[in-house]
Order: C-alpha cells, then sequence, then structure tokens
C-alpha cells in the first residue's frame, strides 16, 4: 500500500486563509468544522442527501460533506459565518446578510441546524437562476422562466428541513430575490466577509 | 474511511501514468459519488489524483458534433446555449438528476461512471455480487421495488442511477478514451454492460484507461423530451425515466429515439419500439403495440412488478406529448 499520511493545504475562507495539516481523507465540511472551528456549517447526513452543509465556492453551492478539502485548495470559501456583514472571528457580526433578516421575519426555520445550509444554498440557487441554469420544473430549458414558487421549491430540494420550515424558506427567498436581486443587485452582497 | 495518498494530475499524462503505474489508484472529478462509497467503505483506493482541474472545454467539431471535456461539471453542461438549443433533452435530464449542489460539483464523466445505488450494494452485510463476486445478491429476493426489469441475471438485478445517461443513450454519443498505451473511441450504447454472471464489470474501461471526452451528436430530429417518474417530485432517483426524440411529418413517424431509465443495469435503448413505429402512421394504436412489443422482454420481481405498467404508460404519454409538439409546428 502506498505511503499515507498527513498533507499541508490552504482553504481560504471568508476571505481568510487558513493553513491546515490534514489527512487527504478530511471532507471539506470537516475541515471547516473540526480544524478551523467555523461550526455554523453543519453535518447532517454525511452524505449529499439533506443540504445541510451547503457553503459556496467562487459562489457557487456545494455539498461539503461529498468533498475532500484537498480539492478546494485556491479557490474562495463562503460559509454562513461569511454572510452577515463587518464581523470578525473574536466579534460576531452586527449586521445580518438580507437574506439571513428575511428568515428571520418569515420564520425560515425553527430548530434551525438546516437554516445555514439553506442560506448558503439559496444564496447560490439565486446565481444560478441569473446565469440562466434551467431547472426541472421550466417548461423548456431554451427560455428563462421567471422566478416562481414552485421554481425556487424545485431549484431548493437538495435542502432538507424536518421542521418544516418550507413555507416560511420560500417566502423568505422570495421576499430577497425581489428586493435584492430581481432589480440584478448581485446574489451575494458586496463586503460580505 | 479508510487514509489514502491524494495527488493533482497537471495533465492528461501523468494522470494516465499514475493510473497505469500505481496499484488500486482512482481517479476523482467531482467525488461526488466516489467519497461517498469510500465512506462506506465500498471502495477503498490506496491512491486518488484529482483529475478535475485538466479540460474542461465543450466545442462543436467540424462535423456538427459537440465535444464535450471529461471534467465539465453537470450544471454547466446543462446550462451550455449549444446544448440548451441543439440537445435540450440532454439538458432537461441533467436538471432532473441529483440536487444543484451536487450538479455543481459531479462531472460529466463521473456521471458516466457512477455505480448503482442498490442499497444492498451499499450494505457491506448483505450478499452482493457487484460487490464481492461470488457472494450472491440479496437483492433478487429482497425489497427489490427499485430494482431492473430489463437484462437482470441471476448474479444481478442492479439499475444504473444517471439521469443524464439516458438522453445521451439516444444522442448518438461517443466514449473517447486514453491510457498510456493508446486512444480509442466506443460508442456510447456499448461502454455500460448488462450485469450477466459478472456484475462487478460495469463498463468497458479498461484498466488504466480514463474517459477524455464525450461526443454528442443527433441523427434523429424532432420534438423531444425527457420525463422521469419518481418517489417525490424532485431529488429521487428514477423508478421509470424515458428520453425521446419524435419527428412526425404527414402523420407518419418520420424518426424516433428513445430510451428508459430506471429499468435496467444500463440506458436502456427501445429498439424494438423504434423499429416498430418507423416510417409508419403515428396513431396511438400504434404507438400502443409497439410499446407491448417493447415490454414483452420485461420481467419484475416481488416488489418491482409495477413498473412493467408505469412503463408502458410513461412512454405512451411521452410519445402522446411529442405527437402534440409535432402536430402543431
Amino acid at each position: 500500500m502506498a505511503q499515507t499520511s498527513t498533507m499541508s493545504i490552504t482553504l481560504n475562507v471568508n476571505g481568510s486563509d487558513y493553513p491546515l495539516q490534514i489527512e487527504p481523507r478530511v471532507s471539506l465540511l470537516d475541515a471547516l468544522r473540526e480544524f478551523i472551528g467555523l461550526t455554523g456549517t453543519k453535518k447532517g447526513c454525511n452524505q449529499g442527501a439533506c443540504g445541510a452543509c451547503t457553503v459556496l465556492v467562487d459562489g457557487n453551492r456545494i455539498n461539503s460533506c461529498l468533498t475532500l478539502a484537498a480539492q478546494y485548495q485556491g479557490v474562495s470559501i463562503q460559509t454562513v459565518e461569511g454572510l452577515a456583514h463587518g464581523g470578525t472571528d473574536s466579534s460576531p457580526s452586527e449586521e445580518l446578510h438580507p437574506l439571513q433578516s428575511a428568515f428571520v421575519k418569515h420564520d425560515g426555520f425553527q430548530c434551525g441546524y438546516c437554516t445555514p445550509g439553506q442560506l448558503c444554498s439559496a444564496l447560490g440557487m439565486l446565481a444560478e437562476y441569473k446565469n440562466g441554469v434551467p431547472s426541472a420544473v421550466c417548461e423548456t430549458v431554451c427560455n428563462q422562466p421567471k422566478l416562481t414558487n414552485e421554481e425556487i421549491r424545485e431549484r431548493m430540494s437538495g435542502n432538507l428541513c424536518r421542521c418544516g420550515a418550507y413555507n416560511g424558506i420560500v417566502a423568505a427567498i422570495e421576499e430577497y430575490a425581489g428586493k435584492d436581486f430581481m432589480d440584478n443587485k448581485p446574489a451575494t452582497r458586496e463586503g460580505a466577509r | 474511511m479508510k487514509n489514502f495518498k491524494y495527488s493533482v494530475a497537471d495533465s492528461l499524462d501523468s494522470a494516465k501514468t499514475a493510473l497505469m503505474e500505481r496499484s488500486n489508484c482512482r481517479i476523482i472529478g467531482g467525488g461526488t459519488n466516489l467519497i461517498d462509497l469510500m465512506r462506506e467503505n465500498i471502495e477503498q483506493p490506496d491512491e486518488i489524483v484529482d483529475v478535475s482541474r485538466l479540460s474542461k472545454q465543450i466545442q462543436q467539431l467540424d462535423d456538427g458534433a459537440l465535444r464535450i471535456d471529461a471534467a465539465v461539471k453537470n450544471t454547466e453542461l446543462a446550462n451550455h446555449p449549444k446544448v440548451r438549443e441543439n440537445f435540450p433533452v440532454l439538458s432537461h435530464a441533467i436538471v432532473y438528476g441529483a440536487s444543484g449542489q451536487i450538479r455543481n460539483v459531479a462531472t460529466v464523466a463521473g456521471n458516466i461512471m457512477q455505480r448503482t445505488r442498490c442499497m444492498y450494494f451499499y450494505d457491506d452485510a448483505a450478499a452482493c455480487n457487484k460487490r464481492v463476486p461470488g457472494s450472491g445478491c440479496d437483492a433478487i429476493n429482497g425489497i427489490n421495488r427499485g430494482h431492473a426489469i430489463f437484462g437482470t441475471s441471476t448474479s444481478c438485478i442492479a439499475t444504473h442511477p444517471s439521469d443524464m445517461c439516458i438522453a445521451l443513450r439516444i444522442l448518438d454519443t461517443k466514449i473517447n478514451l486514453e491510457s498510456s498505451k493508446g486512444k480509442r473511441t466506443v460508442d456510447f450504447a456499448d461502454f455500460h454492460r448488462l450485469p450477466g454472471d459478472t456484475p462487478h464489470l460495469e463498463t468497458d474501461l479498461m484498466p488504466g484507461e480514463i474517459i477524455t471526452s464525450i461526443d454528442i451528436a443527433h441523427s434523429a430530429r424532432g420534438s423531444s423530451t425527457y420525463r422521469k417518474i419518481r418517489d417525490r417530485s424532485s431529488y429521487a432517483f428514477a423508478l421509470v425515466s424515458v428520453a425521446c426524440i419524435l419527428s412526425i411529418k404527414d402523420e407518419i413517424v418520420e424518426d424516433i429515439a428513445i430510451a428508459l431509465g430506471g429499468v435496467a443495469h444500463k440506458p436502456w435503448r427501445a429498439d424494438i419500439l423504434e423499429s416498430y413505429l418507423r416510417g409508419t402512421p403515428a396513431t396511438e394504436g400504434r404507438f400502443k403495440e409497439a410499446i407491448d412489443r417493447e415490454m414483452e422482454a420485461a420481467v419484475g420481481f416481488k416488489h418491482n412488478e409495477f413498473k412493467i405498467e408505469l412503463t408502458k404508460r410513461t412512454i405512451f404519454s411521452v410519445l402522446s406529448e411529442l405527437k402534440t409538439e409535432e402536430n402543431s409546428k
């Protein structure tokens, strides 16, 4: 068997570099939670079924449980900790990202365990929509559909909420998309760390 | 998960060399299936070579075919303007598969190479000829609701889980392969295997070979769609799926290509149905006759007998929808 040991990698998370000495088998999810200490990203099923571990990589949403941390060097990783404005490691953020505020307003959660994944997934989903990515409920893949309630539910189907807060989640996304997205502002806030 | 050695391939040559020279070495694209299998100890490589940084181009060839590099992500392929315009059935099939998060990471080659989601394959306490050749198949007399009805054997009744591959099966797809010994191209139709008595051999990929790209074309023209029937409305594997291109001229079936998912160990092309309908009147009666002929070879098991009728109805619904679309042109 080949010699296996730890390896040195650097992950860029929420704008900061984190040098790590890890085994190749460590997932991005475990690197974030257990090695960097960013426990906002949650471990649900650990097999890509629930979406609780969703983070943004260069703005694209991915399941951090189904990836090796070593695969994600040299890219920009954003977790739920990076969404609110003005926060630092030592001083928690004061100003929520507008999507977070919309989740609070619309009761987009109960226990909150799926929420970090829902937030990151929704931001990635809106960026995909803006980029013209079709969905399974589009009438045709050739035309950009309206961002209906049905479209949001289909595009968010990789995120489960066992409390069943789906109506609130969709309402929050609709409000945020209407205010901050549909008028062509970026899906993730500029200046968010 | 067993630990392993990880390296990044900076060129196709280095990936080919690694595969040829090192034993028990696997390549990783997105890893959405491989990492899951490694976590369950079904795959236990000693080394992993990351090929996700190799070429990710989608380009039109001189003969009109589209060449898609192996490391292209599923989302990127589904959203490519030429795919959406010229091969909408492929875009459609891709977005019916997995979730947005997985499609952003999963590669084209990884999608083709993904392994069955048979629960007995995943459960290392169960007998599975695919996981441990010669150990038996607990699915045949087990809970086999999601299993195959075409091309099964006494060794294995697992299905291929891909949606994308069902569309590729009707797009005259070719797979380009390379190893340190040379290059070759195989028809997509011949790439995946039926289980026979060697269900652990799932594809035509030889040791040391790597998928470098696929070429898609389509001789069949007309209206197309992908229909997927599953236990919930999104993010579930197919019980039955249908990819179809249908062309009708003067009420005659000018051309048809149709493939079925969720029903066999490989994407299942409905050749019998196609040849029965091609060049004949596009009537509902003939649709039903063609479907019955195709389905004569289907064999159900205790829990998946329903798939036979479900497949018939799904195909009929798709043909009727596409006929209406063709007639309105």
